[in-house]
């Protein structure tokens, strides 16, 4: 291998990793690589690496090599020489540190954005690979602890966030007393069978965000809907289990989540404003479970609010005033090409859009996505310093005016607060909920 | 369950008016319609923070609670509820709460006869299961999975025996959950239980477990299978012999195993809730023979007739001879039976169900949110706003259909012969 990168001299200390290594031997580590690429992968990884022309026209775009100076290491196909080729080329003949090292680049140096694949000439997914990394990773019990501990919150409460049975209705409740003190007859009914749509969210909102469940509330009720929310598990879109490549624990919350709705006999699930989420319940988990497509007709809040506004199910009193700038989330815009829907939310709710550059499919990725937010406090400053990119897009676009940041994704929100914080940027970040919630006409 | 051989067959039509209740109330919630047809109910509120239930118009016994939710009539014809007062939860039944009160109450269980009511149940952020009032002695620090016995007499939950603070990963990974009968844990550990199932006697406990982060299995009374699987799901008893059926998945392909040997010789990409008919002679289940397809096996032979969006709401036969299922396709459902697609195709339709004799099938139907019946793929004149599941007469010539028409609730009995006129 090239010679070291400038990151790995600093040592980090991760439970799950360390304590997951000491315990690994040459022989467990072999016959795991091979089982997963001989049992789990087939043409796709092949024809991936053999079709690479190591031509590094996919570097430009991660934010992860721009932000480092162009740094080979955190280039696309630089995490993946460092990597998965090694494994392969090896036979699966690599020592712990190796893998020690391939946790550190596959959990907390990739996002899964799938940016890079738009500018390889034969569309080579290097997202797909450190997946499959992943998927090693966790067959040799290396996972990060914090995206370890939280994908065993999804095994035991199906949930992101260990939000217990009772915690779960208990809060809907408590919003929906709090919102009543607003609007006297709002409800949020809670297992209404039958209902034309079962709203579905990531369990950071009962935990921390619970403003936002009462936001939601206000939204369906003015809007009118026919909606419900399930009082059991399977309520949390969510899945960190996909991106530690538990795959049959994704599985699992996959199947409680589209279960429910068919135990609720909804028409469509409705998800907040979550990238990953989408990703699992549009993409990965379905596929999994052995649906090509959903069962159920899933539709991002974008779209919702899109749906809302074009219809007239929502007025505007009066527009958002200060200037906005819009966040593409990967998983939503990249994944599933809201992005035009996005904007035409955005200036139907403020008087002002600011675009950043680039944007659209094209924007960088918050460096929080694909589970890297969730490797927790060890990694925060990689994962800020990792996407100095982002800091200078952003710093341009306030340059222009902007003043609120529109990010339409958990992940990204939190991801970006980080940077916008750490770079001294100035921005405020808003859901879109937040605006609607502020802009709307609501029952006097 | 109130027998049904009592029930007024006779009355062609009665009606209660709704729409009287709304201007007596803030607001009234979506009704519910008793078993035997001659209640309709509907949480309703009387001021800022004050709840009854509304019964034929009659308000629910002398208490106003705090709040009332999940309303829901047991099958023996009881109205329950999860009710709050003073910041105290319980059940009322018929407007009787439950002498003993908890920090929470939520996911009520019925038996099939409603002789067993049990729900989960929080104090003091510790944790069990209640059955017909009575809490067990024992709390938990979390409960997550909870069951009810066939004869409503036994409960369980899968729950947390050894604390661990989130982030205590390795710790976790030892095992710190088991299932617990009646409040008495296993002595065995598991990283994860999920899905219960009590046999039909009441003794016994099946659930899911997983044994480290890869191995799963089936454990039964605390003692897994032998056998290590990719994954599981939930597992059944056997009706009559109390053998354990449950799906595994194996080199990445789903089949049947019984008390940890394989039992279907065929593998699927998906299968689960599989099912015994009610003499324990067949087994039916939903499964994806490949991927993207979807339909009914019995006894691991896939009906030839593959759906793609969903298959669900499979049911025997009271004889066991015929299964009848939910199948979806692009944005709409119809009933199958036998692997034959009824010809009308609905937005939403309801667990098909049969006649005494099993020649006859009717589901509950809706499109373009009027709701109606469909008898043998033939569609009842009728439609309605609202509808619940159409019952048999015990000698299956006529039907029970409750509606919502006009602001009014309708109970009507229509002999099967004119269903299908
Ligand atoms: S972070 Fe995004 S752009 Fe960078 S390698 Fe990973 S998928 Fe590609
Ligand atoms: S992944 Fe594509 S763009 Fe990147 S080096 Fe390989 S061939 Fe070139
Ligand atoms: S967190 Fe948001 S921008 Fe970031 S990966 Fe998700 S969807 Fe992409």
């Amino acid at each position: 291998m090239a010679e070291p990168s400038k990151q790995e001299k600093t040592a980090v200390v991760d439970d799950g990793i360390d304590v997951g290594v000491s315990r690994l031997t040459e022989e467990k580590i072999q016959s795991v690589i091979n089982s997963v690429i001989d049992n789990e992968t087939g043409v796709r990884l092949k024809t991936y690496v053999e079709t690479c022309i190591h031509c590094g026209l996919c570097s430009e775009a991660c934010h992860y090599y721009l932000s480092h100076d162009k740094d080979p290491h955190y280039s696309p196909v630089g995490k993946v020489k460092q990597t998965i080729w090694e494994m392969i080329r090896k036979k699966g003949r690599v020592s712990p540190e190796f893998i020690r090292q391939a946790a550190i680049i596959a959990h907390t140096q990739c996002n899964l954005c799938k940016r890079c694949a738009q500018y390889c000439p034969f569309g080579i997914d290097i997202a797909y690979m450190m997946s499959i990394v992943r998927r090693i990773i966790h067959r040799l019990g290396v996972t990060p602890l914090y995206i370890q501990d939280t994908a065993h919150s999804h095994s035991v409460t199906m949930n992101q966030m260990w939000v217990k049975g009772d915690e779960w209705p208990d809060t809907l409740q408590w919003q929906e007393e709090e919102a009543q003190a607003e609007i006297p007859d709002l409800r949020i009914p809670l297992e209404k069978e039958g209902a034309d749509i079962m709203y579905s969210v990531i369990a950071p909102e009962p935990k921390f965000q619970a403003q936002l469940l009462y936001q939601a509330a206000v939204i369906m009720h003015v809007a009118g809907v026919d909606w419900t929310m399930p009082a059991s598990v399977g309520w949390d879109n969510s899945d960190m289990a996909m991106y530690t490549g538990d795959n049959e624990i994704m599985g699992r919350i996959k199947r409680a989540h589209f279960e429910t709705a068919e135990r609720l006999k909804v028409k469509k699930i409705v998800m907040g404003e979550c990238g990953h989420a989408f990703r699992s319940v549009y993409d990965m988990g379905n596929r999994w479970l052995g649906w090509s497509m959903p069962p159920f007709t899933i539709v991002h809040a974008i779209e919702f609010y899109y749906d809302l506004i074009k219809a007239g199910r929502i007025q505007i009193a009066r527009k958002f005033k200060p200037p906005v700038t819009l966040h593409d989330p990967c998983n939503v815009v990249r994944g599933a090409g809201l992005g035009e829907k996005a904007r035409y939310v955005a200036h139907a709710l403020c008087e002002t859009v600011i675009e950043m550059y680039p944007n659209r499919e094209h924007n960088y990725c918050c460096c929080a996505g694909g589970g890297v937010i969730n490797t927790g406090p060890p990694f925060k400053m990689a994962r800020v310093e990792g996407n100095r990119v982002k800091a200078e897009q952003l710093f341009e676009t306030k340059t222009k005016g902007a003043e609120v940041l529109i990010a339409p994704c958990h992940n990204c929100h939190s991801g970006l607060e980080d940077i916008v914080h750490h770079y001294e940027i100035g921005l405020e970040i808003k859901f879109f909920s937040d605006i609607i919630y502020e802009v709307m006409e609501k029952p006097a | 369950m109130a027998d049904p051989q009592s029930w007024d067959w006779e009355t062609r039509e009665k009606k209660i008016p709704l729409d009287a209740w709304k201007t007596e109330y803030r607001w009234v919630e979506e009704p519910y319609a008793s078993p035997d047809g001659e209640k309709v109910a509907a949480v309703v509120n009387v001021d800022e923070g004050e709840f009854t239930v509304c019964v034929n118009g009659e308000a629910w016994g002398e208490t106003v609670f705090d709040k009332i939710w999940h309303l829901r009539f047991s099958p023996d014809g009881r109205l329950t509820a999860l009710v709050n007062e003073m910041g105290e939860w319980t059940m009322a039944i018929d407007g009787e709460a439950w002498e003993n009160k908890f920090g929470y109450i939520w996911e009520p269980h019925y038996s099939a006869d409603g002789s067993g009511i049990a729900a989960a149940v929080q104090q003091d952020m510790q944790y069990a299961m209640v059955l017909n009032g009575e809490p067990w002695e024992t709390m938990f620090a979390n409960m997550t999975y909870f069951a009810l016995s066939p004869d409503g007499r036994h409960t369980a939950g899968a729950v947390q025996v050894v604390d661990v603070d989130s982030g205590e990963i390795h710790k976790f990974q030892e095992g710190t959950f088991t299932a617990a009968l009646d409040g008495n844990a296993w002595d065995t550990r598991f990283v994860n239980v999920w899905n219960l199932a009590i046999s039909p006697d009441g003794v016994h406990l099946a659930a899911e477990v997983r044994l480290n982060l890869y191995d799963y299995t089936i454990a039964v009374d605390g003692v897994p299978w032998d056998a290590r699987y990719q994954t599981v799901w939930a597992p059944v008893f056997h009706p009559l012999t109390g053998g354990v059926v449950a799906p595994v998945r194996e080199k990445g392909a789903w089949t049947l195993a019984q008390d940890g040997k394989p039992l279907w010789k065929r593998t699927f990409v998906q299968l689960w809730q599989q099912m015994f008919s009610p003499d324990g002679q067949r087994i039916a289940a939903i499964v994806a023979p490949k991927y993207g397809r979807w339909t009914v096996a019995v006894d691991g032979e896939p009906w030839p007739a593959t759906f793609g969006k969903l298959v669900t709401d499979a049911v025997f036969s009271p004889d066991g001879r015929k299964v009848a299922a939910l199948a979806k396709d692009g944005e709409t459902f119809r009933v199958v039976v036998d692997g034959q697609p009824w010809s009308d195709a609905w937005d939403m339709a309801w667990k098909p169900v049969f006649g005494p004799d099993g020649k006859d099938v009717v589901a509950k139907v809706e499109k373009d949110h009027r709701y109606t019946y469909s008898l043998n793929n033939r569609v009842w004149r009728g439609t309605a706003d609202a509808a619940w599941d159409p019952v048999f007469s015990p000698d299956g010539t006529r039907l029970l259909l409750r509606t919502v028409e006009s602001g009014q609730y309708v109970r009507r009995v229509v002999p099967v012969s004119e269903m299908a006129g």
